[in-house]
């Protein structure tokens, strides 16, 4: 146990290692994909990115229906394959993890 | 009196981060004789690629385990590179040496602190895993998710290390090797967890063979052989050597398990300086047409894909066998003889992951 | 193409698997497709890690003999092959009756198609076809 000292007082010292989440969350990480964002005035509704993309996550709807874009949330694992294929470059991914906790937050 | 006791062991248990159950036949303390029942979390991955394009199917192989699922990425692109006859940029390859490396610091990790819990050592368990965050950290940083990268494509890979990302990797290996070595060398010596694993469970290194083992638990058994030896990715520039041990028993797996830690931490860092600069990635065209094995190591052993294309954009036949499968004869092997409070040790010792052994 | 593949009789099997047990193989895995009318399975094994395949045409209905006499780890592969595709092991050391990797209430031998049954990989599929 001797040997376990210099841990020991670390312990004793040092600030926990975890944080009071959720009062106090950590600064995202640059470069993590966190959260998919679309600029909508630049999409042209092509549909290219919901025909790649792996889980079905997004519908995209073009004339003659209304042009529209929903992303499921829920099904989207945050790949990043349709910011990849997107002829117009409107999609990205954000750093910081989405809330989806209650339907309508972004 | 000896009278024969059936005891399931798990699904749920303590120990088992994962649904398994050994029904442990038990005469007295001692167990006589166990028998595997898997099947809790079958998912059928292997058919659902039939329903996905090759590409989109990377990112299924990523989801076959939660722990190693970068390498799974890895022998995949591999097995469709060969098929299709892409060459992988050598930047592109050295970089999938840093990020399996990296798993495979994360996943012994993660493997050490259950084996802590497992002999009922929670401090030990929640040191490790604190250590095991930085990993996970550099892992969001560099790659841009925590556990399930991403980064890994046909051609080559998606994202770069820069020298912001290399100083950073190269700061988190420096401190989290301090960490190991304050952790695991007191660890290796205490009196507590040598009586827990010495002698524990052990197997010679004839039957371990006989039975298939992989990865670990067969290095354990003297056994060299590591299939970074063949030198896949850039391991061939690395002078990479397979961590041996020859006892067998439960302690010389978590040797090598600490050993291939240290290792891991070295190979991360000739990557990063013999890294060549280089495109990360080469366009594919076409579909895959013919058929091939892919085989890599992983933190838990030898991984075998066999993958069949048609020329249709789907595949036609996806296979998987990860190393648990493997070594589930071993450790069927190693039950017997051993006393009840010694099993949970045992089968963590080979490091069962179940999600990816029933895919 | 796999290498150091050899293509071999059903009949002959159980032969050139004691002969690769006999010179020191590791069993690795068995691979099992379903072409349609005929299973095809190939055996893999590894000498210093050097992978030897063998290949093996398993006609429907036909019954596929054990080799976990000779390998005991191919006991688990065999009753997966089992539980997947419908395929009669015969001979096996030890038998979970088809319900090895599924659970009871799966369905039987989901992964057998019907005879004549073109590859999936050849007709372009339906995008979004996985099911619910
Ligand atoms: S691919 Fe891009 S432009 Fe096309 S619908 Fe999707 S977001 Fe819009
Ligand atoms: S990030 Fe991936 S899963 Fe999410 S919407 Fe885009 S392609 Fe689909």
């Amino acid at each position: 146990m001797l040997k376990f000292i210099g841990n020991i007082l670390q312990n004793l010292t040092h600030k926990p290692a975890t944080r009071p989440y959720p009062y106090q969350k950590r600064a995202p990480i640059a470069g993590n994909r966190g959260h998919l964002v679309i600029d909508p005035a630049v999409c042209i509704y092509c549909g290219l990115c919901s025909k790649r993309c792996p889980t079905q996550a997004l519908a995209v709807t073009r004339k003659p229906n209304p042009n529209s874009w929903t992303l499921d949330p829920y099904r989207c694992i945050l790949c990043g394959y349709c910011v990849e294929v997107c002829p117009k470059h409107c999609l990205s991914l954000k750093p910081e993890h989405g809330d989806y906790s209650s339907p309508n937050s972004p | 009196m000896s009278r024969i006791t059936v005891i399931p062991f798990g699904p749920q248990h303590p120990v088992l981060p994962e649904p398994i159950q050994l029904r442990l036949e038990l005469k007295d303390e001692k167990v006589v004789s166990a028998l595997p029942v898997v099947g809790y979390v079958h998912r059928g991955l292997e058919k659902l690629v039939e329903t996905k394009d090759y590409l989109q199917t990377v990112y299924i192989t990523e989801r076959v385990c939660g722990i190693c699922s970068f390498i799974h990425s890895v022998a995949y692109c591999q097995g469709i590179e060969t098929i299709m006859g892409v060459e992988v940029p050598p930047r592109a390859r050295y970089l999938r040496v840093i990020w399996s490396e990296t798993h495979r610091l994360h996943s012994h990790l993660l493997w050490f602190g259950l084996l802590a819990d497992s002999f009922g050592f929670e401090n030990l368990f929640m040191q490790i895993w604190r250590a095991r965050e930085a990993v996970l950290d550099l892992q969001e940083a560099t790659a841009g998710a925590r556990v399930i990268l991403g980064t890994c494509c046909v051609g080559g890979v998606r994202r770069d290390i820069d020298q912001t990302g290399r100083d950073l990797t190269l700061a988190t290996l420096d401190k989290l090797e301090q960490d190991i070595k304050k952790i695991a060398n007191p660890i290796l010596k205490d009196y507590g967890v040598q009586q827990r694993t010495v002698g524990i469970g052990r197997i010679s290194r004839e039957l371990t063979y006989e039975r298939g083992a992989v990865g670990p638990t067969a290095r354990a058994a003297g056994i060299a052989q590591d299939l970074r030896q063949t030198g896949y990715a850039a391991y061939g520039e690395l002078d990479f050597q397979p961590v041996v041990e020859t006892a067998g028993d439960c302690y010389a797996r978590l040797q090598v398990r600490v050993r291939e830690m240290n290792q891991s931490i070295e190979l991360i860092r000739r990557a990063l300086e013999r890294m060549p600069a280089s495109p990360i990635s080469v366009p594919v065209k076409g579909n895959p047409d013919g058929e091939t094995v892919s085989r890599v190591e992983q933190p838990r052993g030898e991984v075998i894909y066999y993958l069949r294309g048609n020329g249709g954009k789907n595949l036609a036949r996806m296979r998987i066998r990860t190393p648990t499968f493997a070594n589930i004869p071993a450790l069927l092997a190693m039950l017997p003889g051993a006393e009840l409070a010694n099993v949970p040790v045992i089968t963590l010792s080979i490091d069962p992951c179940i999600s990816c052994t029933e895919r | 193409m796999i290498m150091n593949l050899s293509e071999i009789k059903l009949e002959n099997l159980i032969g050139a698997v004691a002969a690769k047990r006999a010179s020191g193989y590791r069993f690795v895995t068995i691979t099992c497709s379903d072409l349609g009318d005929a299973f095809d399975l190939l055996y893999h094994f590894d000498k210093e890690l050097k992978l030897e395949t063998l290949r093996v045409r398993l006609p429907k209905g036909a019954e596929l003999p054990s080799i976990s006499a000779e390998y005991f780890a191919a006991l688990l592969v065999e009753n997966e092959i089992k539980d997947l595709f419908g395929i009669a092991v015969a001979g096996m050391l030890l038998d979970y009756q088809g319900r090895f990797l599924l659970p009871e209430d799966a369905p039987r031998n989901p992964w057998r198609r019907p005879s004549g049954d073109a590859d999936p990989g050849a007709a372009p599929r339906k995008e979004g076809s996985d099911h619910e």
